[in-house]
């Protein structure tokens, strides 16, 4: 017998379920109860970078909005900076900007939103420049382990055209599920996308 | 069944703990996906259509998954790991009051500092405060059943709660939930992000329900059965289960491939 390597295994995932709601969002869940609450809001009046609202839905198999999803984004902030440590990368950080928040759907609509900034072209370890992109994670009842994806911005082809993680998609069909739309509502920006977990149009899903 | 296992090494190994490396800034650990339940579990059967058919990409850990959002005290109020009086409007909730503690280890067996914690639960009678719960089961005007910790130097949290209760769901006609208490965490990189349940040793709906046995493996359920820990409960006032938890470990740069002479 060799050494024994001896490392711990990861902790099961199980479902969020239908109430995620009181642990993550308890206002949704009809209730007041912390002094201070995350939000799908992730901008301040002194953020840097494009205002932009995210705006989008998420479908079953049968192309029925999901009305109990709550979704993550984690973003760079204008600069293709990260808030965090490990990324050493040159872009200016703003301390005020975390670039991460969540958000529940609309018990009626499925609706999500994101208030929040254009992040900025990523330059990876590698030293490869990345499109700029926003990273999501999905959890709901009915989904055993959350699931990640990206949404990259319909007015930026050049550099969703040389994106490295874009171009390991096989299908080129299969990269417009990534992609959000840009529109003009009312002197607003806003990026439109659609979640499909199923069917013909199903999103691509990572294993990061 | 066994209850979850303390996150000690075995003392007759030659070597204590894995080998860990200086902190990594590499990406994390694959991710094992056989000890994780499947995304179609016809026997759950909301994960029907709502699980992916199409494989998952693999990415290989860019700056985008080894980063992930930082919070601080700042973010926490003082009740938030203290369900038991963070909704207390004229005395406090009903059931067994319980201390559940543990620490956030990462696959390495080396604490998670600082890291978020949520936690969130029925009452004992198993309702949630929830406006689409319909249960029979009566509310508990002095319970809201969520909170907050923050790890600290050598990822260890607590929070104190009552017991939550099982409650039937609308899976099979006659399915119930065991006892559980929902736990979302989130490590240092987006891609260690993790929601979990934690349950109850000595359950006797742990086998037959239909969440828990989408884990295709028997230890990894086990894994997420707290045990009674009595040496933590605090005497004539609660007692106390113990619940570890393990995220993904982080790969190590150990040498730089660059040209010679650069």
């Amino acid at each position: 017998m060799p050494q024994p390597l001896n490392y711990l295994k990861e902790t099961a995932s199980q479902t969020a379920g239908p109430y995620v709601h009181i642990g993550l969002i308890p206002a949704m869940a009809g209730f007041d109860i912390f002094e201070k609450n995350f939000s799908n809001v992730l901008t301040t009046p002194n953020t840097e970078g494009e205002r932009i609202t995210l705006e989008g839905k998420v479908l079953d198999g049968t192309g029925t909005p999901l009305r109990d999803v709550l979704l993550e984004i984690w973003q760079a902030n204008a600069s293709g900076r990260y808030n965090h440590p490990a990324d050493r990368s040159a872009g200016a950080l703003e301390q005020e900007f975390r670039g991460w928040g969540r958000a529940g759907s609309d018990f009626e609509s499925g609706l999500v939103t994101f208030e929040t900034i254009k992040p900025g072209a990523i330059v990876d370890k590698a030293g490869r420049t990345c499109a700029p992109h926003i990273n999501v994670w999905i959890v709901a009842r009915g989904i055993n382990i959350g699931l990640n994806t990206r949404l990259y911005f319909s007015d930026e082809e050049t550099a969703n055209a040389a994106d490295p993680v874009l171009n390991l998609i096989e299908q080129p069909s299969r990269r417009s599920t990534l992609v959000a739309k840009r529109s003009e509502r009312g002197g607003k920006v806003v990026y439109s996308f659609t979640i499909h977990l199923q069917g013909p149009e199903e999103t691509v899903f990572f294993d990061v | 069944m066994n209850a979850q296992a303390p996150a000690l090494r075995d003392p007759r190994l030659n070597r204590p703990e894995p080998l860990t490396p200086p902190l990594g800034d590499g990406g994390f650990f694959q991710r094992d996906r056989s000890i994780h339940p499947p995304a179609h579990a016809p026997g759950y059967k909301s994960s029907v259509l709502r699980s992916p058919r199409q494989s998952l990409l693999s990415l290989e850990g860019s700056v985008s998954e080894i980063t992930g959002p930082v919070f601080g005290h700042n973010d926490l109020g003082p009740l938030d790991n203290d369900l038991i009086r963070n909704y207390a409007k004229d005395g406090d909730p009903v059931g067994e009051r319980i201390i559940v503690h543990g620490r956030v280890l990462d696959e390495t067996g080396r604490g998670v500092p600082n890291t978020l914690v949520e936690f969130w639960q029925a009452n004992a009678g198993g309702r949630y405060r929830h406006k689409k719960d319909t249960y029979l089961a009566p509310v508990d005007p002095n319970f809201g059943g969520c909170g907050r910790a923050l790890t600290d130097d050598t990822g260890y949290y607590y929070f104190r709660t009552v017991k939550p209760g099982p409650y039937p769901w609308r899976n099979y006609v006659n399915s119930w939930r065991p006892a559980h208490i929902h736990f979302s965490v989130f490590g240092s990189g987006f891609a260690q992000r993790l929601i979990t349940q934690m349950y109850f040793e000595g359950d006797p709906l742990i086998p037959v329900c239909p969440i828990l046995t989408t884990i295709p493996d028997q230890d990894a359920l086990d894994r997420l059965v707290a045990p009674l820990d009595l040496n933590a409960s605090a005497p004539f006032d609660s007692l106390a289960y113990r619940f570890d938890i393990v995220l993904r470990g982080q790969r190590s740069t150990y040498f730089e491939n660059r040209t010679a002479g650069n």
